[in-house]
């Protein structure tokens, strides 16, 4: 980080561009949707004299802006191995694994469900923090500088089956992400109006969208990032009245204080301790929300257990329901997978991202449960690195 | 490819850039830390009859938040045995056989230079350095700065070393001089194999205002000490260059003074430096610091087509002209960008009370910023350039160059008057 800083103060912004992705291929993507509020600049030793951190992620934002501008080619492939690995997913681990992996000389081939790729850098990050047109030119800069070759449109499991992907590759690696936004599993959630919190940022990010008019109140449900990326979204798109519902209290929210900070600022409401039942309307499109009130259990030592209190129920009108409680998982696709021990619908991985299969490897949110970019890419090159000595033992 | 490979009075490295003798290479230790971050080559902390030093040591200049942008010590030479630098320099030399290892030296007798410099290369070291610019303590004993301010005494030591050195020889120099190229000429006369420059210079960095002391304190006394770091750069790259345009002077050059990055570098390499060395910004910032010189280098010299150092070594040398030989009839002059401009106005008093009153204010008067933008009378402006370099924002002035008069030079203006005159 200081060697990047003071290559841009020292007029050598290639310089500065090449030493930070060298540590992160995906360092533009990252320059925006990192939280560094939490991370660096968090941390940053200005703090403690009172100043304002250093914008470090701005600067990398300048530095890395200039290289995709510019073309700048800082890697090239390896010299050939003949070995072929498969990647699924074209999102920031497996982009992240891929690059290693043709530096090291080995073929990747990734398959994407999708028609672009960039995962959700390219779908389910809020435009305000980066549009899918930046995702997915940093995408296509890994894939076109590298010589990775990508699958669009293959959905694993209906168009190629796991084993076809194993016998066809040398190793695999599993880089699909967490799947689909779950479900409340409450009446009326087929109602028009109702969306997945994913589900409506990536229409807003690859597509025309109608779902704001005549929206004047917007709930959201949730408490996570993706809840707060679309509260704020929608403040940013002018929606009147953007509440967000989670059922427990403000603090106990597990998405960033930061986030939920700024968009208090920005005019959000909260309706907390609430949990919902039935999402109510009328003609077949939502019109309101009902939802009781919850109380932490006192008998639960954790505190985590909700009771729901007696005479509590309510019902929130709003035109637009984004439910935003997670993502479904992919535990029914990895069954199909021979050999991979799953827990808790994620493939169990060791300190290199090696799965209870030797041939497969897995990282970013499908891995981990769902964390920020930067560890997907930071897995990814983990892994690279483990399938580059896992072939090569098993060549010799 | 580019090609960064050094080759200084034939004194080999990976790169031009060696850590200058100095504390960073006090220690076996540190110089192997060095060339693993990438230093091409280290001139050791000067050898010569151990001292004792004093504390404190250092002083520092800061110029608001800016920290140490110049730098005042009154250390002395290597306070360690000389078996202890010989054995970490010979084991060095064993693991780094490409860098280079610079033994910096500084006795008294013919016999002491003697066995100094013989007993320096058969540990191993790649070239000598000769200590005639210490500027305190140590010149008070008679060496240092005391040699290298009499141009007969450096001759004969360069000359002595000269007889009993295998190894390519650099004479360092002071810049406590008036005029440094008869220092530059005495060391070529002794045989020396180049030249180093510049040693720090004489100074006193500050004063204690509440006890009446001078920086760096020792108890209740101070005495001068040597000067370094950004702010030396411009003495120091004009002593490189004024022995590098010297018609008479031949040597290869290592500069010295000010160098923090690349660009400071490249500079002291386009007015005829071979190689630099590095102190003080690695005081301050550490051995870190060369990855990003080599790598602006680097980028650079392919920016510009550079295959190897030799493509651009003096390249500027040859425009560093007299004043006599400027074009007077060259001409530019200030434009201020009003999208840019915040309305500060420190053109307009710079221009009006520290130079020629060409930047006027608008008639109107407010402060909005419409009514803040200074302009410049074309007409008056004597492209100075002062506007320009006390602008805060940059690109908002810009000197543009106007008129297309052939070009007049003082020293042909004053031939051309003796000969009307004389006829």
């Amino acid at each position: 980080m200081p060697g990047f800083i003071r290559q841009i103060a020292t007029d050598d912004l290639r310089g500065a561009a090449r030493t930070i992705l060298e540590a992160n291929i995906l360092g533009g993507s990252c320059a925006r949707v990192c939280p560094v509020e939490v991370l660096c600049a968090g941390r940053c030793v200005f703090h403690h004299e009172g100043l304002p951190p250093i914008a470090i992620g701005r600067l990398q934002r300048h530095a890395t802006d200039a290289a995709e501008r510019a073309g700048w080619r800082f890697f090239e492939p390896g010299p050939p191995t003949g070995r072929r690995v498969a990647l699924v997913g074209a999102g920031p681990a497996s982009l992240a694994c891929a690059h290693e992996l043709r530096r090291s000389g080995h073929e990747a081939v990734i398959y994407e469900k999708r028609a672009l790729p960039g995962g959700l850098n390219t779908t389910g990050v809020a435009p305000y923090k980066i549009d899918a047109a930046t995702a997915v030119a940093e995408a296509a800069r890994v894939v076109g500088q590298m010589g990775v070759e990508v699958r669009a449109g293959v959905d694993v499991g209906v168009d190629v089956t796991w084993q076809e992907l194993l016998d066809g590759h040398d190793a695999l690696f599993l880089g699909l992400g967490l799947g689909d936004d779950s479900r409340l599993g409450i009446e009326g959630e087929h109602r028009r109006g109702v969306y997945g919190g994913l589900q409506l940022i990536e229409r807003w990010k690859t597509g025309g969208d109608d779902a704001l008019d005549g929206v004047e109140r917007a709930l959201v449900v949730g408490g996570g990032n993706t809840a707060l990326d679309v509260v704020r979204e929608l403040l940013a798109l002018g929606v009147p009245d953007v509440t967000l519902v989670y059922r427990r209290a403000a603090a106990d929210m597990p998405g960033y204080r930061h986030e939920w900070e700024h968009a208090v600022q920005e005019g959000a409401k909260g309706a907390f301790g609430l949990r919902p039942v039935r999402l109510v309307g009328a003609n077949g499109r939502v019109a309101g929300l009902a939802c009781v009130g919850t109380a932490p259990d006192p008998d639960d030592p954790r505190g985590r257990r909700l009771l729901d209190l007696p005479g509590s129920g309510t019902v929130l009108s709003a035109q637009l329901v984004v439910v935003a409680t997670g993502q479904a998982g992919q535990e029914q696709l990895l069954t199909g997978l021979p050999g991979v021990e799953l827990e808790r619908g994620r493939p169990v991985v060791d300190a290199w991202q090696q799965t209870s299969n030797p041939k497969v490897f897995a990282g970013g949110d499908l891995a981990n449960g769902g964390k920020e970019v930067v560890n997907a890419v930071a897995e990814g090159r983990t892994a690279a690195a483990a399938i580059d000595a896992y072939l090569s033992e098993e060549g010799s | 490819m580019v090609d960064i490979t050094a080759n200084c009075a034939g004194i080999r490295s990976p790169n031009p850039f060696w850590l200058a003798s100095a504390p960073p290479t006090n220690s076996g230790d540190q110089v192997k830390r060095a060339f693993d971050a990438g230093w091409g080559g280290a001139v050791w902390k000067t050898l010569g009859e151990p001292i004792r030093n004093v504390s404190s040591r250092y002083g520092g200049l800061d110029l608001f938040d800016r920290r140490l942008i110049g730098l005042n010590n009154v250390e002395l030479i290597t306070d360690r045995s000389l078996e202890t630098n010989l054995a970490e320099i010979a084991d060095v030399k064993r693991q780094y056989p490409d860098h280079a290892v610079i033994a910096s030296l500084m006795v008294e007798t013919r016999q002491e230079w003697k066995d100094l410099v013989e007993r320096s290369i058969d540990a191993g070291a790649d070239g000598l350095e000769l200590n005639f610019g210490c500027p305190h303590g140590m010149c008070e004993r008679g060496m240092g700065s005391a040699v290298g301010q009499e141009p007969r005494v450096n001759e004969e030591i360069t000359s002595w070393v000269m007889e009993y050195s295998t190894v390519p020889v650099l004479v360092k120099l002071t810049p406590n001089v008036a005029d440094i190229r008869p220092h530059g000429l005495a060391a070529q006369r002794g045989g020396a194999d180049g030249v180093s420059l510049i040693n720090t210079i004489k100074s006193i960095v500050g004063v204690d205002l509440d006890r009446f002391v001078p920086y760096p304190r020792v108890g209740g006394r101070a005495t001068n000490g040597g000067y370094c770091g950004p702010a030396v750069k411009p003495i120091a790259l004009h002593m490189a260059a004024s022995l590098a345009r010297e018609p008479g002077f031949r040597l290869p050059i290592s500069g010295i003074g000010g160098i923090g990055d690349w660009r400071d570098a490249v500079e002291f390499l386009l007015l005829g430096s071979s190689s630099v060395q590095v102190c003080t910004a690695v005081m301050h910032h550490g051995f870190r610091i060369v990855e990003g010189m080599i790598e602006g280098l680097t980028g650079w010299m392919q920016d510009k087509g550079f295959a190897r150092l030799d493509d651009f070594v003096g390249e500027a040398v040859p425009a560093y002209s007299e004043w006599g030989d400027l074009d007077l009839n060259y001409k530019v002059v200030a434009r201020i960008d009003a999208d840019t401009c915040i309305g500060c106005q420190k053109c307009y008093v710079a221009c009006y009370d520290g130079s020629h009153q060409c930047i006027h204010l608008p008639e109107e008067e407010g402060d909005e910023l419409a009514v803040r933008v200074p302009f410049v009378d074309e007409d008056d402006c004597v492209g100075c350039n002062l506007c320009n370099l006390v602008c805060p924002v940059p690109g908002c002035v810009s000197m543009v160059e106007v008129g297309d008069e052939p070009e007049l030079t003082w020293n042909q203006l004053t031939a051309s008057t003796e000969i009307s005159a004389s006829r």
